[in-house]
């Protein structure tokens, strides 16, 4: 049974939008600043989490139609692929590459092969916490 | 031009795995997958062992970054061959467990583990690196967490909970270890670990860090440290046991002669005679155990004891006989181990119990099983033709020549355990009056001997072809007694 929890409902609204947003600018960041897939597909998780305490597991699954053990097989999958990337050109395993492009918009960018490797590390991270969290929270 | 070949055998598994966990609902598939990987994984492993016949050890520097800097793969032929090794044992596993795993463990991602298990172990096999080696020690253990609890018996919960608490400790010192490592000499490339070391000529500090290395390898391997081990590997199905007795403790042996060949040779009054006696003691406990047990799977694990003392003392002997001793012997026992298991997880299955006093007269009913268990039983004893005479052969010379009389003798008594444990084993359950069938008997498949004939007509060759083995044997001897061979390839590009 569910008391009423109006002002927690309305607060998680506004507060996932603003972790997950924090989290891809922690994970955007992580080159040159603290901050990283690791720590990014935390907080991804953690509002995520929030959702589900706020709204309950359904309304997750509602929202965002995921199978999260499939999301930490793709974070692998694009890590390891990133590494073997390096076969094509025929350099080492997991040697990574940047360049200076120039973007609408943005204007100059350093665009880096490592941040695909941080988008799997990202996706591996939100896949595995939300796996353990759901699974522990939906046994009960 | 990169030398990518050598990380390979640690990708493909590696992928594997991943693209297992997306196909995990597809089970033919699944099997297709991974049979067709892991066979690919032996022609790619031999392929790395022959370039490095020819050209001596390869290295890898990840990410192009040179030596010390990076994570440095380095292949020699004494990791190549277990590398080889590990790959025919992983296929001959897989390939058991297409006949002999339910369906309700390879729906929960058994395979995926297995691959991930393998990456494990290969990767500890091939890294330069102490840190990644840590890193390696931990994939295998996770995914031997996994395979040691799916299926959620109550007697598996109980013991993958002491096993992962052991492992966990262990693990926990072995980061101490290397931590005091890396303050002490500032570097975590073993190459250059052995090179610093040799210049502060190991002194007191050095020689602690060692002991606290050789506490944790010897947790892994169950060199003495071996009390989580009896119960740990009775529990999961013969599948999964097989391939925890070919390689786990395998790989912590194997950690401990990198890191006294490569790294702390200096001072091998204090360690190399510590490990002797280490050897020594659980060779004595390990042959109490295989005699004082009635059941098949029990005598077994305590006969993979009795073979970690073997090789422990082989080492200790620091002599070339005893060196190229050791690599012979842990090529033949892993494999030798892996086909035991297999064939004695069908007997029990077959016999519809573990205990060899309730089995008898399964000759007439599995005539092939018997034969193949009786061969191998020999082979593990190490009766000339067959696959572990030589190694034997060499590590008791080994220790003759290191004047080592009373090791010696307990190495050549412990074969006399292994056997009078093993021919009970086939005494009490193949011969005699053929009795009825136990309620809980199962019939295997016939087919989930085959893998088991691969294995043992490697066996069979590993013995007889020895001859054509030892240039290999050889080369990675060299290794192990000079390490300047290993760290030049490493340091000097």
């Amino acid at each position: 049974m569910r008391g009423n929890d109006v002002i927690v409902r309305t607060g998680s609204k506004w507060l996932s939008f603003i972790i997950i947003m924090f989290s891809f600018f922690i994970f955007m960041s992580g080159h040159n600043n603290p901050g990283g897939g690791f720590i990014g597909g935390l907080m991804a998780a953690g509002a995520l989490v929030l959702v589900a305490v706020a709204f309950g597991t359904k309304v997750l699954y509602r929202l965002l139609p995921l199978n999260y053990r499939l999301v930490t097989a793709a974070g692998l999958l694009i890590a390891v692929l990133t590494g073997v990337g390096s076969f094509i050109f025929d350099v080492p395993f997991l040697t990574h590459t940047f360049g200076i492009y120039h973007l609408p918009i943005l204007g100059e960018t350093e665009l880096a092969t490592a941040t695909l490797f941080d988008l799997g590390v990202y996706l591996t991270v939100v896949g595995v916490t939300m796996t353990i969290i759901l699974t522990i929270g939906e046994d009960v | 031009m990169s030398n990518n070949l050598i990380v390979l055998p640690l990708l493909i598994p590696l992928l594997t795995g991943i693209v297992l966990i997306f196909i995990n609902r597809h089970r033919k598939l699944v099997r297709w997958v991974s049979g067709v990987s892991s066979i690919i994984n032996i022609f790619i492993a031999a392929s790395v062992v022959q370039n490095v016949r020819l050209d001596g050890v390869q290295i890898l520097n990840m990410s192009g970054w040179e030596a010390p800097f990076g994570i440095t793969f380095t292949a020699d032929m004494f990791a190549t061959l277990l590398v080889l090794t590990t790959a025919l044992i992983g296929a001959a596993c897989i390939f058991y467990s297409f006949y002999t795993i339910e369906e309700q463990r390879e729906r929960h991602y058994y395979y995926a583990l297995v691959q991930f298990l393998l990456v494990g172990v290969i990767g500890s096999f091939l890294t330069g690196d102490i840190f990644n080696l840590f890193v390696c020690f931990e994939v295998m253990l996770v995914a031997s967490y996994g395979l040691i609890v799916i299926g959620g018996e109550k007697r598996q919960l109980r013991e993958s909970l002491k096993y992962v608490l052991i492992n966990v400790l262990s693990s926990t010192l072995f980061v101490t270890a290397i931590a005091y490592l890396y303050g002490s000499v500032g570097t975590l490339n073993m190459a250059h670990l052995s090179q610093r070391v040799a210049e502060v000529s190991q002194g007191g500090i050095l020689t602690v860090i060692a002991i606290l290395l050789l506490i944790v390898f010897a947790l892994k391997a169950g060199l003495i440290l071996y009390f989580w081990l009896p119960g740990s590997y009775q529990v999961p199905p013969a599948a999964i046991v097989a391939l925890f007795g070919g390689l786990l403790t395998k790989v912590g042996v194997y950690a401990i002669v990198r890191t006294f060949t490569l790294i702390f040779y200096h001072d091998p009054g204090i360690t190399h005679t510590m490990i002797a006696w280490m050897s020594g003691l659980t060779m004595v406990f390990g042959a109490i155990g295989a005699l004082a047990y009635r059941d098949v799977n029990r005598i077994l694990i305590f006969n993979i004891v009795i073979s970690i003392g073997f090789l422990g003392f082989g080492l200790s002997t620091a002599t070339e006989a005893g060196q190229s001793g050791v690599i012979y012997y842990l090529l033949h026992d892993m494999i030798a181990k892996t086909l035991i298991f297999m064939l004695a997880g069908l007997l029990i299955k077959a016999a519809g119990t573990e205990d060899t006093r309730q089995m008898s007269g399964w000759i007439r009913r599995h005539p092939a099983l018997g034969w193949m268990f009786f061969v191998t039983a020999l082979a593990i004893i190490g009766v000339p033709p067959l696959s572990g005479f030589v190694g034997k052969l060499l590590i008791v010379e080994g220790g003759l020549a290191a004047e080592q009389y009373l090791l010696t003798g307990i190495g050549l008594a412990s074969s006399l355990f292994v056997i009078l444990s093993l021919v009970r084993i086939f005494m009490n359950a193949f011969w005699g009056e053929e009795q009825e069938i136990h309620e809980s008997a199962v019939q295997p498949s016939k087919k989930a001997l085959v893998p088991g004939a691969a294995l043992l007509i490697l066996l069979v060759f590993i013995g007889l072809g020895a001859e054509l083995l030892h240039p290999y044997i050889d080369q990675a001897g060299d290794v192990l007694l000079n390490p300047q061979l290993y760290i030049d390839a490493v340091l000097k590009e």
